[in-house]
């Protein structure tokens, strides 16, 4: 098999089922199965979709870095997986908190509605969650091939909110800790690390962009 | 520190049967997963049983609730007690081999009697009584536990305070080789430290906790001796209790320190005062299923009735 039948066939099918094991072992933990999710088992869902959540946006910003470094560019193959991943996790972690933890699902809308909308609109970290799931939203349903080919330009726009969502992630949940930052240190680092990478190699090639290549002298 | 074997059955052994239970199914569970390692944090929360030493003539208190009790297991295994770690199960998990005894604890400043006393010499003067409280935290979770203690209001008494004390001030044990938590210079400014009012100190509704369900308290919830005043958020609750100063000026709480606009002296239970970042209106109580909907928050925690007449004409929107 060539390699990217053996990536289509293979690789993506596994790595596919791997990133499916975290939200597995919520919901084996939740019937104590596997584990358990301790004395409060909806905050537990929270931080458990909401990491891997974290986890995933980070994962899909450093394919590019890492493609550019190791020169695997069958790396790129997996980025749009990813991002849906991401999309699935705080998608998840967003109907934990609406559906159980604020109890949508438990007491009804009309109970419920008037402090969800509080959370949203007046506590910072929600609003900043809310954010990147409405941006992944709407780079999951364009996500397609043919939807990248009709949107065009556009297309590309819309999906560097990929980098707001990083950064909106890291905000929220630094700012959701009683005395932050916490391990929301660690992931602001590899956002900046990611973001940094970038950063340095617009630079470099702005600077060569800008000096005038002479033609004639180039040395064997 | 009377001690003594246990003698018939106590409500609290029912649970701790329970538990048993639970145990069981839990270690089923994880030979049905194969060694997946997930089995860890709750076993080992589990406080061995050789610990569990009885606590002998415990009286009971019109102040307790008779809402339902959350689990022995819940107790010690859900717990903001930042010297054995940050995370909720690294109080249990950490703290396993940590024996507080011998433990002295120090009163000093505005009193007239002071000295360093031996855990045992200072609690002899009292008598124990069990004190069911709603314990709510200021992250919006609440349970609701059994302690047993001494009435602080007893222990000020004692020392014989002088008209210049004007607050209690309270210090933990400050010990990073034995709590490791506190190895972590910036998680908190060590040692953890709170403090009351005398009047609040001298509420019937404060207490010491020396015990939970009948028994010596555990170590993840401070053992061998905390603070106990359940109409205010779970963090006024200090552990491992070593010194206790009659002080003039009010003192600066650890939480104050690190959060000053988060987290103020008074830190009374307060449904209409949101936290800066979540609101108070509303908690989860622990033990409940999934689908147990969030409980209103009440003010003071429900505990108004013996504690308001102290914030008569206090401001408690500017006084959090």
């Amino acid at each position: 098999m060539d390699t990217i039948r053996q990536i289509r066939f293979i690789w993506k099918p596994t790595i596919f089922l791997l990133c499916l094991v975290p939200a597995g072992l919520v919901i084996t933990d939740l019937f104590e199965i596997t584990g358990t999710l301790g004395a409060n088992p909806v905050e537990a869902m929270l931080d458990r979709f909401g990491t891997w959540a974290i986890r995933f946006i980070m994962l899909t910003l450093a394919v590019t870095p890492l493609r550019k470094l190791t020169g695997w560019n069958w790396l790129a193959r997996f980025r749009r997986m990813f991002g849906l991943f991401t999309f699935f996790y705080v998608l998840t972690h967003f109907l934990v908190w609406l559906m159980l933890d604020r109890g949508l699902y438990i007491s009804g809308l009309a109970e419920v509605l008037p402090a969800v909308l509080e959370d949203l609109t007046e506590r910072t970290f929600i609003t900043l969650g809310f954010t990147a799931l409405v941006l992944l939203t709407a780079m999951a349903v364009t996500s397609t091939a043919a939807m990248r080919r009709r949107m065009g330009r556009r297309w590309q726009k819309l999906h560097y909110s990929a980098y707001a969502v990083g950064m909106l992630g890291v905000w929220h949940y630094w700012w959701q800790v009683k005395k932050g930052p916490d391990d929301a240190i660690y992931y602001a680092a590899i956002f900046a690390v990611l973001i940094g990478l970038r950063v340095y190699w617009y630079l470099q090639k702005r600077k060569k962009k800008s000096r005038p290549t002479p033609r004639a002298t180039v040395t064997p | 520190m009377l001690i003594k074997k246990p003698a018939d059955i106590r409500p609290s052994e029912i649970t701790t049967k329970d538990n048993y239970l639970k145990r069981r199914d839990f270690i089923r569970a994880g030979s049905i997963a194969g060694g997946l390692a997930m089995a860890g944090p709750v076993l080992s929360a589990v406080v061995p049983d050789q610990r569990r030493a009885q606590l002998a003539d415990v009286g009971k208190s019109e102040f307790s609730t008779d809402e339902t009790l959350n689990s022995y297991e819940d107790v010690t295994s859900y717990n903001n007690y930042w010297e054995f770690g940050s995370g909720k199960a690294d109080p249990g998990m950490n703290s396993g081999d940590f024996d507080p005894l011998p433990w002295k604890i120090t009163v000093d400043g505005h009193a007239e009697k002071t000295g360093t006393f031996d855990f045992d010499e200072f609690i002899k003067p009292y008598d124990l009584e069990e004190r069911i409280y709603r314990m709510r935290c200021v992250e919006a979770w609440s349970m609701v536990i059994p302690w047993v203690g001494i009435s602080l209001g007893d222990i000020v008494k004692h020392y014989k305070p002088t008209s210049k004390a004007k607050y209690v001030a309270f210090q933990a044990l400050h010990d990073p080789y034995r709590m490791r938590g506190q190895q972590n210079r910036r998680l908190l400014d060590w040692p953890y430290r709170e403090g009351l009012t005398i009047a609040e100190a001298t509420n019937p509704l404060a207490i010491l906790a020396v015990g939970i369900y009948g028994e010596a308290l555990p170590n993840p919830n401070g053992a061998p001796i905390r603070l106990v005043t359940p109409w205010k958020y779970g963090f006024k609750g200090i552990k491992g209790i070593v010194r206790m100063s009659f002080v003039e000026k009010m003192p600066r709480s650890s939480w104050q320190r690190a959060q000053p606009r988060e987290y103020g002296f008074y830190a009374n239970v307060n449904p209409e005062v949101d936290h800066p970042r979540w609101s108070q209106a509303s908690e989860r109580r622990i033990g409940g299923s999934v689908l147990a909907p969030r409980i209103p928050t009440q003010m003071f925690n429900g505990y108004g009735e013996q504690v308001a007449h102290l914030y008569d004409g206090l401001n408690l929107r500017k006084n959090y």
